[in-house]
């Protein structure tokens, strides 16, 4: 048991006090895991907007789009018994933090003493909503999305038309091809993960794609989607004036933040997400601290001491997690105890029969060194270098190596790297350029974003480009 | 204590039961250079490191010209080496078509629908123990069990055991550095290289007749495989099955014998496992941790200087990799010297980490949980017949050789 603090109230707190979470996805459940773990007695409520308890997401764009795994079959391993007062179904409308109350869907209120919000993110859906609503156009985030596009996957369409080469819509992709559906992709940058890896791997996970053939079209958009009478999405055009034929439309252009519910609150957040501390406690929009309103996992951006202390939002399973436990350590105890969240950003993905995996923050960087492997093999390990600096590292296939290169991160080693490896071909002799496109203007979107110093941004919004 | 023939302390045949008050001292000081030149590395978050380093070589053609010296082990001219002695790409190369017949992604359930044979080879040698009252679990169970699985699995007769057992062992006491007078390390190599001539002389008959009429074994499909990496070499066929036929046993014998002499010294974790089977898969994570059948890897070398935990480790030295120290390092693990089954967060070191990661990992876990479980079921209040039992002579490769078990009868 942690120490109590002098005063009894902390322990008070931690015996009878009410907690309340917003958002039942991994990061919410694995703070509510942490909190019984480190002793809360007092009552839990754990608010979802979606029906299901807590599930896993990735396999959503691999395993379930496969049939390998059933949509329902997601369900996240519980470490312990929560003994939680469950709102699931409903979504948060708004937050009191005078009164210490979150306004639900349903006209109810629910209060709090200590309130975490891990609302995560959704997925951005096409931006023509009569175009969305076609029968066959499909975004996937949640379970039931993952649901419907397997069913249409299975029926066996005549072809599936990706839109956004970001990580999901390369996996989605990579899923059509292993079923043998044609596949079309389209990416309005240069290249597949151009926004997170850059453009020299982007290289790399476009030829990846036309291997398996995929119908790979960058630098192009899609700018109008077609129906037939019934209502079935049957046509797309594109900017370069071509048009195919479809069956499904997946659009991956990138996750929002889920802030709206607290557009009137007086936090900080906005389309970037929650600004929160290292301690994992909300900003308010004057840059004040709150104490009492804690954020985690895809919604949270935090300053990151690694990174030049700009705000960080990263959507990766494993800062979820992290950060989850943070923030619920940090709920119930003395400001004395309380531990940062300094997490290295991390993320896999599994696409084409290869594993990718980074850390860091690679759209950070000016320059990449093939440092291991080679990129026409497919198999490799690059560093990113920033100011001379080694910034983020990534692997084809090679993730045993990755540790190291979080050192090297951590240490802030310098770049070029200036010792020989194994497996160093002449490829790996001299750094490039990362090649990262303007990032004013965001395609897919990267999964690791800094947005700058400021608490309070509420500056950036997504306006997609129209024809 | 001084650097002074630590080296010769790790090897010396009175520390063997229990080197662990060895490695102890040796933590004190994380990275240390022996008098004879290697540097012995005895720190979990050391040893962890420099198994991830892409500066560290496992291929000895990169040792400088004093350390190559001391190693005074020699790779056999006639044979390509093993991917356990290779570098990316070759490493990788080699070790993804040994894989293909043996695990994800290619044949994911190769090892998982061996369950029903590895508890039938158990039972049968657990039926073999009737009408006896006192066994020696090396000789009667633990050798056999995985002798006849590598060989089931290589496609090799486990009749000619007979034949490769001397070799195996030879090979697998080579692992040791070799020491003595010139004279008797000449000869020690001697033996080597004539057990390493025989056993590939042995295998390439037996690869022969697989290509020329392939079974469901894994010595056909890599005789006779293909996929996007091509094939192996005839050549590379014969080293790569050596080594699996040695690292296929050689390590599990000790894997299982260090289980059942622990469970021994612990009654209460004995009688959990027997209540409870299911404890058998964290249970011999924690006897990886606590005796792994790997002691130490001595046959790393740096490409380049490295410094860490203070000590500037030169391009071209030698490094022993002390495994079963760092997995008793109390900077990682909590009460380091209490075997714990139910030990959280047990990432120990007793299979390696990194690319040389052990091969046959998946098979070794199931091979001991079996054994483990149907052991303790069966064997009605068995106990040591004397602790310590005596051991093999290896340092790498530790484990009883020998370990007699009373008992009151067999549970059917």
């Amino acid at each position: 048991m942690p120490p109590v603090s002098a005063d009894g109230y902390l322990g008070k707190f931690r015996r009878e006090g009410r907690i309340v979470i917003v958002g039942a996805s991994l990061a919410g459940l694995r703070a509510a895991e942490t909190l019984r773990e480190e002793g809360f007695t007092g009552t839990l409520t754990m608010v979802g907007d979606e029906p299901h308890e807590p599930y896993d997401r990735p396999p959503l764009s691999k395993q379930v789009l496969l049939g390998k795994v059933p949509y329902d079959h997601t369900a996240l391993p519980r470490r312990r018994a929560i003994d939680a007062q469950w709102r699931l179904g409903v979504a948060a409308t708004g937050l009191n933090p005078a009164d210490r109350q979150v306004h639900l869907a349903d006209g109810e209120s629910v209060e709090y003493d200590r309130l975490l919000i891990t609302t995560g993110v959704r997925a951005r859906p096409w931006p023509n909503d009569l175009e969305a609503d076609l029968d066959g156009v499909f975004v996937l985030r949640t379970k039931d999305d993952a649901a419907q596009l397997h069913h249409r996957l299975k029926a066996g369409p005549r072809r599936v038309l990706v839109i956004g080469a970001g990580f999901t819509g390369s996996e989605i992709a990579s899923a059509c091809r292993e079923r043998e559906l044609p596949v079309t992709v389209a990416e309005r940058g240069p290249a597949p993960l151009v926004g997170a890896l850059g453009g020299v791997i982007g290289g790399v996970a476009a030829a990846l794609q036309r291997e398996h053939g995929v119908d790979l079209r960058c630098g192009v958009q899609v700018t109008g989607l077609e129906g037939d009478p019934a209502g079935r999405v049957r046509r797309a055009h594109f900017s370069d004036g071509t048009a195919i034929e479809v069956d499904v439309v997946v659009a991956s252009l990138g996750a929002t933040r889920n802030t709206e519910w607290l557009a009137a609150s007086g936090l900080g957040a906005g389309p970037r997400g929650i600004a929160c501390d290292a301690g994992c406690r909300a900003f308010d929009v004057r840059g004040i601290v709150t104490d009492d309103i804690f954020v985690a996992g895809d919604v949270a951006r935090s300053p990151h001491p690694l990174f030049g202390y700009q705000f960080l939002s990263l959507e990766h399973w494993g800062n979820a997690v992290a950060q989850a436990e943070v923030a619920a350590h940090n709920m119930i105890s003395a400001s004395s105890d309380r531990r940062p969240h300094v997490w290295m950003p991390s993320f896999w993905s599994a696409q084409f029969g290869v594993n990718i995996k980074s850390v860091g923050v690679p759209p950070m960087a000016d320059q990449i060194l093939i440092t291991q492997g080679s990129l026409a093999e497919h198999r490799f390990t690059a560093a990113y270098g920033h100011q001379g600096r080694v910034i983020a590292a990534v692997t084809f296939d090679q993730a045993k190596w990755l540790d190291f290169y979080e050192r090297q991160i951590e240490q802030a080693a310098p770049f070029p790297t200036d010792f020989p490896t194994v497996d160093r071909r002449p490829e790996g002799m001299q750094p490039q350029s990362a090649g990262f496109p303007d990032p004013s203007l965001p395609s897919h979107g990267p999964t690791v974003t800094l947005s700058g110093h400021s608490p309070a941004d509420r500056r950036i919004s997504f306006t997609p480009l129209r024809a | 204590m001084t650097s002074v023939a630590l080296l010769r302390q790790i090897t010396d045949y009175a520390n063997r039961a229990d080197p662990y008050p060895l490695y102890a001292e040796l933590r004190k000081t994380p990275v240390v250079r022996d008098e004879a030149g290697p540097y012995l590395v005895s720190t979990y978050w050391e040893i962890h490191g420099l198994l991830h380093d892409p500066r560290v070589s496992s291929d000895a053609r990169n040792l400088g010209a004093e350390a190559a010296e001391f190693r005074g082990q020699e790779e056999d001219p006639n044979l390509p080496p093993t991917f356990l002695k290779l570098d990316p790409p070759e490493h990788d190369r080699l070790r993804r078509l040994a894989m293909r017949p043996f695990g994800p992604p290619h044949s994911p359930r190769r090892v998982f629908d061996m369950r029903g044979e590895l508890g039938e080879i158990v039972s049968g040698l657990i039926d073999g123990f009737r009408d006896q009252d006192r066994i020696d679990l090396v000789d009667d169970f633990s050798y056999p069990f995985p002798v006849t699985v590598i060989c089931r699995l290589l496609g090799i007769p486990r009749e000619d055991e007979a034949h490769f057992h001397g070799w195996a062992d030879t090979l697998a006491a080579s692992l040791d550095p070799v020491q003595g007078t010139s004279e008797e390390r000449e000869a020690q190599l001697q033996t080597v290289r004539q057990a390493r001539a025989d056993l590939a002389t042995y295998l390439a008959g037996l690869i022969e007749e697989r290509r020329r009429a392939p079974r469901d074994d894994m010595l056909s499909a890599m005789a006779d495989g293909h996929g996007p990496d091509g094939q192996m070499s005839p050549l590379e066929v014969i080293s790569t099955s050596a080594l699996l036929l040695i690292a296929g046993h050689e390590t599990t014998v000790n894997l299982i014998t260090n289980g059942m002499l622990t469970l021994l010294r612990n009654p209460d974790v004995l009688q959990r496992i027997r209540d409870n089977p299911g404890l058998a898969v964290p249970l011999v994570e924690e006897l990886l941790r606590f005796e792994p059948p790997v002691q130490l890897l001595p046959q790393r070398t740096t490409l380049a200087d490295i410094d860490i935990a203070g000590t500037l480790i030169p391009q071209g030295a030698s490094l022993w990799l002390l495994l079963a120290s760092g997995n008793r390092d109390p900077q990682r693990f909590h009460d380091p010297d209490r075997f714990i089954p139910e030990r959280p967060d047990n990432q120990h070191l007793g299979l390696g980490s990194g690319i040389h990661n052990c091969f046959g990992a998946p098979l070794a876990r199931l091979e001991a949980q079996i054994a483990l479980t149907e052991l303790v079921r069966r064997l009605d209040n068995p106990r040591l017949v004397e602790d310590p039992p005596p051991y093999r002579r290896n340092a790498v490769l530790r484990g009883p050789r020998h370990l007699p078990i009373a008992f009151d009868g067999l549970k059917p």
